[in-house]
């Protein structure tokens, strides 16, 4: 049990550290001073919620004498009993990543950033909502706290779909090239990996088909709104919560690694 | 940018806490009222500093001329008598 809980915990840890730093590749380029804060608060929040879990995570694997008991590997640097949430963040590999492939895709332009951020936030949301109720107090300490966060999310990457999708001419249509690439991806948010059946079967975790139909009224809600067509099913992309990765996952550890890489323990 | 594809300027008053006066906490620009709160929720609450937040669109701010200063304000400056610490007030008036 404790290996599943470890990897679900590393599971949300990394949903909130690759999205945080995929956003946080905005500070500086927002298109407006205003929203490059804006968005630059919510890749802050993400990240502080990926903290909280890596903590929490390294607090598990340290206890759990972490050999043997996770199929993630842990830094070879690191002793036993003394993993951190930094080594957890900088030093595993992509395969050991557990975050949905939604969360690693390219910025692009402003409009998939912000689909990326609302189709998140709408299963995030939810998530964190039933997350709060779970069995795992730690677990749902950090949920209740973030949940409150998350709905700002929610709220914010709405209307900018609606605004976009709404807008001129050019902004629908570069809203509907975000959802062209970008829908592949969202069937993996609400599709269980074997560690999520055994959190969910231990009341930890929400069983996630039951947020899929809240998850798609939202989606629906916000569309219809912003005058765009909901896609028909279509075949969906999996295997980045079970560490099987797109491309972009690599760029974005190329950069977001590289300082502790090349001077291990760094600090400033 | 030219000026017609700017983001309308906003005045951002917030207030600290509840019972205190909205205060004047600066401006932002947005492209309407609602993101305009938003924006003042990212851009001036983020560390605590309200529990309410008001826009109003700069343009419809009419403020006083500063060449019209000395007729505005000069005149007062000789009229102590409009304070009530002017007057002497008798030892019998209690509570004041």
């Amino acid at each position: 049990m404790t290996a599943a809980l470890i990897q679900y915990t590393l599971h949300l840890a990394d949903d909130s550290l690759i999205l945080g730093h995929r956003n946080s590749e905005w500070t500086g380029h927002g298109p407006i001073l205003e929203q490059d804060i804006a968005l630059s608060n919510i890749a802050l929040d993400l990240i502080g919620q990926a903290r909280n879990f890596y903590q929490y995570a390294a607090t598990l694997i340290n206890a759990s004498g972490h050999t043997g008991l996770i199929d993630v590997s842990v830094p070879a640097s690191s002793a036993p009993g003394q993993v951190t949430e930094d080594q957890l963040a900088y030093l595993r590999d992509g395969w050991d990543f557990r975050n949905c492939l939604l969360v690693e895709q390219g910025n692009g332009d402003w409009a998939r950033t912000i689909l990326r951020q609302f189709f998140f936030s709408a299963y995030q949301t939810a998530l964190y909502e039933q997350l709060a109720q779970g069995r795992d107090k730690t677990l749902a300490a950090i949920a209740a706290k973030s949940h409150k966060e998350g709905i700002y999310h929610l709220r914010w990457s709405s209307e900018w779909v609606i605004r976009l999708g709404d807008g001129t001419e050019e902004s629908h249509t570069r809203m509907t090239n975000a959802l062209d690439e970008l829908w592949k991806f969202t069937g993996e948010l609400h599709a269980t990996a074997p560690y999520e059946q055994e959190t969910a079967a231990k009341g930890i975790s929400p069983d996630l088909s039951t947020l899929r139909p809240p998850w798609e009224e939202k989606v629906k809600e916000v569309f219809d709104e912003a005058g765009i067509s909901y896609p028909p099913p279509i075949w969906m992309q999996t295997g980045g919560k079970e560490g099987r990765h797109t491309e972009q996952l690599g760029y974005v550890l190329a950069e977001m690694q590289f300082l502790q890489r090349a001077y291990p323990g760094c600090e400033w | 940018m030219a000026a017609e594809h700017q983001w309308p300027l906003w005045e951002v008053f917030i207030r600290s806490k509840q019972g205190l006066d909205h205060k004047h906490a600066g401006s932002l620009h947005a492209a309407d009222a609602q993101m305009a709160i938003e924006n003042a929720r990212d851009v001036y609450t983020r560390r605590m500093e309200g529990v309410s937040i008001w826009v109003v669109e700069s343009k419809y701010i009419h403020a006083s001329s500063p060449d019209d200063a000395t007729a505005f304000y000069e005149p007062a400056n000789d009229k102590v008598y409009r304070h009530p610490t002017f007057y002497d007030l008798p030892d019998q008036l209690k509570h004041m």
